[in-house]
């Protein structure tokens, strides 16, 4: 594709000039690669850009200028949890003791993240209600595949292996049923009631021999409590499958709500969300998994173990044969995991169900001022998080959900997350989080109705919206269609080699 | 409206025949539900589609729909051109964009399919 | 609450605008059956009691050692823009870009890392990181599957064993095999891929392989055939993944000129600390054919409605939220922060940067080579390596333990890393790049010098206490 517009920012490669860069590392000595044969070395030196520090720097600095980020500002994108990252946890994290320890180094060296991790696990735990956890995991979708692998052992280990299938809500977030597909399940899509929750009709329905397992968020994806819980519960373990938790949504029941002390067999934890370790522009997460007695046998390798004398140790290779194995190299996202740590001992018990109360409290305040504005489809009271409708103001005047989010951005605010959940038409899922002010809650909602009546005075103002992003609406399609991936004009220039 | 010498499925599938050939497409409905096209996945040549059977996959910049066989058959040819310009299902439906032509198994398939007035009732809004 | 905003009076306000006498009511949903009382948990700490809490726990790891330790993660100089960059807030307090308009710093920063590491591999399309090599190694042999529809993968025992079990793991749920290629025993190729029982595997016509998987340097720190490898990989219909250690590209080979169909590995060497195991860096690059196969998020070129060039998340049809469980893979969060190290990294150093360090690397370990063996402990395998060396210390595991006691980190015992290979069992790992000083190789030589005597002179003491005990795992 040819792009000639021009560049808001010179990529690393156009600020490249031969010549620049030194000072970092000193020069080799000479030789220092002759033991490594011709035809293994590489020909022609890669094409990386050449630059000097004030260059590097100014080219970061100026690129994170253009992002929205908590640090910045309102961030109420539903089901993501954009709540404060504490400084204080970002500090923890570079402290030398953690972030130069080699993941194998003897367990004699390592004293002290272990121990960390083992009280991380314990407090998991007792948050959760379940009798182990594993910290293992990178990120909910892959505590997801540990949690479906490990239902997959259990039955298999008892000889049950008719059961093929995996029920799901039609709500759900979609790594669940790819997590299923990628475990070797077939999905089975469960349709919500009209009043969003799980339909208890259709999943007794579902539920038989062939059933492996059901997966369920809870709080829903709509920020509901799913009131008829016990039931399913009830009814999925009656039928010989096990109850699987998407713990996403755990930022709104802390103290309140324990599912393991429900009755579900396994759940993971976005600490990104619940304990505030920061999104990273995507990554990275962790997605450590808490298991109930069934599953106990099948945790990943290798677990933190405390001995007798007060110690911690890992487990060794083979200790636990049962085990479904390991998902990733090491122990885990450790450094993700001492500022979930830093974030539980910071709230103590009390401040943990004080996140809750208030992410709650504040999602139910936004929905009753923005009541008369939007469509606010399930009337009841929700969780940490409410799903709004742009339908009827669709009707009315054109404007689309998408054009709302966009000119959201005018006012300074992140848009919630659009489209999703998929049952709800024009929907936006809005989760203010718990660390927002009033004043911040209130002068959101002022945006918001002065943008519906925009879109009813003024609809081209909104569906031409954002007007003073960096940049404007993008072309997408173009985009897809003859994807430009990388930057080429750099490749295979030859560049003299230093010695 | 429909063109009036195709047959049509309820997913949104157009079949034109000529002899024991059959050219396969999606409607202009269809293409205008998904939005900007950027990609689709058609069976090579030499293939047995079975009528009503998934064949492959169209995605758009954010939904992705599977494709169903019209007709019974052996794939003849796949349209090349899309790969490239995956646009042309957007612009030319019922032409350039064409998806396969398949060599025909059974005609009387072709009474299982939509006449052009029933698919138009389809796809009439409300 | 730590980090709470709201007075007495605002949480009033709010609950009136709701309609509530209380937050309770709010939970009236959850039935009181399934009703939690509160938590069993340690008391809230103030920022002044926990940041020494945490620096106690910080101080009870030993980082004081000379360390020797490599086996996948390798301690390099992190030039300090990298830590300036990542402390940005307006990096790394954002979410996935789904927003392009308000996203293009961390749009533009992906592009440019898929760029970079593409000239760095020499293949053409970058996923926008995986979780670690390991799970971008499942990833691979997955996507190997899936292109040749085959569902058989072959992998070298080369390549690093908690790799081999994260793919034994990701290929559970599939009707997918996993078979091990052995190690040459002896001579001049030892320690690396057996390509006699190679060929032989993949002239099975009742089982077609999806993919070859090998790693350079592999596990040993040995240089595998790679151009061979892949060579018998193509011939018999299948794809050759490589499995690469980031800065060892900039003097090696790279995937892209030996024939590599993808590329994966732990971009932990680019600019990222330890720190036990993660976060780090999955690399996953392949093959423009390949392109629609590739899991994970891509961003891509493009312009706004104004003609300005910008920057986009792309194919994004191929992923979990829009094609369910159709998705090639169900990963979401990823590891974005870690590759905007690996660019700052890269862009830092520069070509000439890099190589310096590569090269000193090589030195380094020359060195170590050097000194050890005329310490008594040479290599247990003759073949070039790059940074990172096996050698041969009768009664291995024990030694190790008396070298920690003498404040030397002496890599790692292979019969721990390789604990069913009884070849290995008298091999250290170890490893130097341009961080290790000449008094580190000095001491590690005289320690080991030392401890080789006294086993030679005096019956072997008895094995260190293990300082294992019973295991009280849950409370």
């Amino acid at each position: 594709m040819s792009v000639t517009g021009d560049p808001l920012q010179p990529t690393l490669f156009e600020r490249s000039r031969p010549g620049r860069g030194e000072g970092k590392i000193p020069h080799p000595p000479a030789g220092a690669l002759d033991r490594i044969p011709a035809e293994q070395r590489r020909a022609v030196p890669p094409g990386l850009p050449e630059l000097n520090e004030p260059e590097v720097v100014r080219h970061f600095v100026n690129l994170s200028q253009l992002n929205h980020a908590v640090d910045t500002g309102f961030y109420p994108l539903g089901s993501c949890t954009m709540k404060w990252n504490p400084k204080l946890n970002e500090w923890a994290a570079r402290l030398p003791g953690f972030a130069e320890l080699h993941p194998l180094a003897p367990d004699e060296v390592a004293q002290g993240t272990l121990q960390l991790l083992w009280e991380l696990e314990q407090a998991l735990c007792e948050i959760s209600g379940m009798r182990a956890v594993t910290l293992q995991p990178a990120a909910g979708a892959q505590g997801e595949l540990t949690g479906i692998l490990m239902i997959r052992a259990y039955h298999r280990a008892r000889g049950d292996l008719e059961r093929t299938e995996v029920l799901v809500p039609d709500s759900a977030h979609g790594t669940n049923p790819a997590t299923a597909s990628m475990a070797g399940f077939r999905t089975v899509s469960i349709p919500s009631n009209p009043d969003g929750s799980v339909d208890l009709d259709a999943f007794g329905a579902a539920l038989g021999p062939r059933t492996a397992a059901i997966m369920i968020t809870n709080p829903s994806t709509l920020g509901l409590f799913e009131s008829g819980i016990g039931e399913l519960l009830a009814a999925v373990h009656e039928a010989g499958a096990l109850a699987y938790m998407d713990g996403a949504n755990l930022n709104a029941i802390m103290g309140r709500f324990k599912p393991g002390v429900a009755g579900f067999d396994v759940m993971h934890f976005n600490v990104h969300k619940t304990f505030s370790t920061p999104h990273g522009g995507g990554g990275p997460g962790a997605g450590p998994v808490g298991v109930g007695e069934r599953l106990l046998p099948y945790l990943p390798m290798p677990r933190v173990l405390r001995t007798a004398d007060g110690r911690f140790r890992l487990e060794r290779p083979a200790e636990r044969p049962t085990s479904i194995g390991r998902l990733r190299s090491f122990v885990g996202n450790v450094g993700v995991l001492v500022r979930a740590y830093a974030y539980i001992r910071a709230h103590g018990a009390s401040g943990l169900q004080e996140v809750s109360d208030d992410a709650v409290l504040a999602a139910n305040y936004l929905k009753a001022r923005l009541a008369g504005t939007l469509d606010v489809p399930f009337e009841r009271a929700c969780k940490h998080e409410f799903v709004a409708s742009a339908a009827t103001l669709k009707r009315e005047t054109g404007v689309r959900t998408l054009d709302l989010a966009k000119r959201l951005i005018d006012f300074g605010f992140h848009p919630p997350t659009v489209y999703f959940p998929l049952t709800v038409e024009e929907a936006l899922l809005i989760e203010p989080t718990e660390t927002e002010s009033l004043e911040t809650l209130d002068s959101f909602v002022a945006a918001l109705e002065r943008i519906v009546r925009e879109a009813h005075e003024d609809p081209e103002l909104v569906r031409t919206a954002p007007h003073t992003a960096p940049v404007r609406r993008l072309d997408e399609a173009t985009a897809a269609r003859q994807p430009n991936l990388r930057w080429r004009p750099m490749t295979g220039r030859e560049m003299p080699c230093p010695d | 409206m429909a063109p009036a010498d195709l047959r049509y499925t309820k997913e949104h599938e157009w079949v034109r025949v000529e002899g024991d050939l059959a050219t396969v497409g999606i409607t202009d409905y269809a293409t205008h539900q998904l939005g900007d096209i950027v990609f689709v996945e058609l069976p090579e040549a030499g293939r047995q589609l079975t009528q009503f059977a998934t064949l492959g996959v169209v995605e758009s910049v954010k939904a992705v729909s599977d494709l169903f066989a019209p007709v019974g058959g052996e794939v003849v040819e796949a349209n090349g051109e899309l790969a490239g310009r995956p646009e042309l299902l957007n612009e030319d439906p019922y032409g350039e964009g064409w998806l396969l032509k398949v060599r025909v198994a059974d005609g009387a398939q072709l009474d299982e399919l939509l006449t052009p007035e029933a698919y138009d009732e389809l796809t009439r809004e409300g | 609450m730590p980090y709470g905003p709201h007075t007495p009076e605002d949480r009033a306000r709010m609950l009136a605008a709701i309609g509530v006498a209380g937050v309770d009511e709010l939970f009236a949903d959850i039935p009181p059956a399934l009703r939690a009382n509160g938590l069993d948990l340690p008391a809230p700490e103030s920022e002044l009691e926990l940041s020494g809490r945490l620096q106690r726990l910080a101080g009870r790891n030993r980082t004081d050692l000379a360390s020797f330790l490599g086996a996948g993660v390798y301690r390099h100089f992190i030039p300090a823009t990298v830590d300036q960059i990542l402390s940005r807030g307006e990096f790394y307090t954002a979410y996935t870009p789904y927003q392009p308009e308000v996203s293009q710093g961390t749009l533009q920063t992906i592009y440019e890392y898929e760029s970079l590491l593409a000239e760095l591999t020499g293949l053409d399309v970058v996923s926008a990181s995986h979780y670690d090599g390991a799970a971008a190694t499942a990833e691979a042999a997955l996507m190997a599957c899936r292109a040749t529809r085959r569902a058989r993968v072959l992998v070298s025992r080369g390549v690093h064993r908690h790799y081999r079990e994260t793919l034994a793991t990701y290929f559970q749920g599939g009707e997918l095999d996993l078979d091990e290629l052995p190690l040459v025993a002896d001579g001049p190729a030892a320690g690396t891929t057996d390509l006699a029982v190679l060929e032989r595997l993949l002239a099975d016509p009742e089982r077609p392989v999806a993919g070859v998987v090998a790693a350079q340097p592999n596990v040993l720190g040995l240089l595998e055939p790679m151009a061979e490898l892949g060579r018998l990989a193509h011939a018999a219909g299948a794809l050759f993944v490589a499995v690469v250690e980031p800065v060892s590209l900039a003097v090696l080979a790279p995937p892209g000129a030996y024939g590599a169909d993808i590329a994966a590995g732990e971009g932990q060497p680019l600019g990222i600390a330890p720190q036990y195991g993660g976060p780090y860096l999955g690399l996953l690059a392949c093959t423009d054919a390949l392109v629609r196969q590739i899991p994970g998020r891509l961003v891509g070129l493009t312009m706004d409605e104004a003609g300005r060039r910008a920057f986009v998340m792309t194919l994004r049809a191929r992923e979990q939220d829009i094609r369910r469980e159709r998705a090639a893979s169900n990963i979401c969060t990823n590891q974005a922060l870690c590759a905007l190290a690996a660019s700052v990294y890269l862009a830092s150093l520069g070509p000439h940067g890099l190589r310096d360090v590569a090269a000193l690397c090589a030195a380094r370990a020359g060195d170590l080579e050097a000194a050890l063996a005329a310490a008594g402990a040479p290599r247990l395998q003759p073949g070039p390596y790059f940074d990172e060396f096996a050698i041969r210390v009768p009664d291995a595991p024990a030694v190790h333990r008396r070298l920690l006691a003498r404040g030397v980190l002496a890599g790692i015992p292979l019969a721990e890393l390789e604990p069913d290979d009884p070849r290995l069992a008298d091999g250290l790992l170890v490893c130097a790049t341009e961080v290790t000083t000449h008094e580190e190789i000095e001491l590690f030589a005289w320690a080991i010098r030392d401890e080789l005597e006294a086993a030679r002179t005096s019956p072997a003491p008895p094995a260190a206490a293990e300082t294992t005990g019973t295991a009280e795992a849950i409370r």
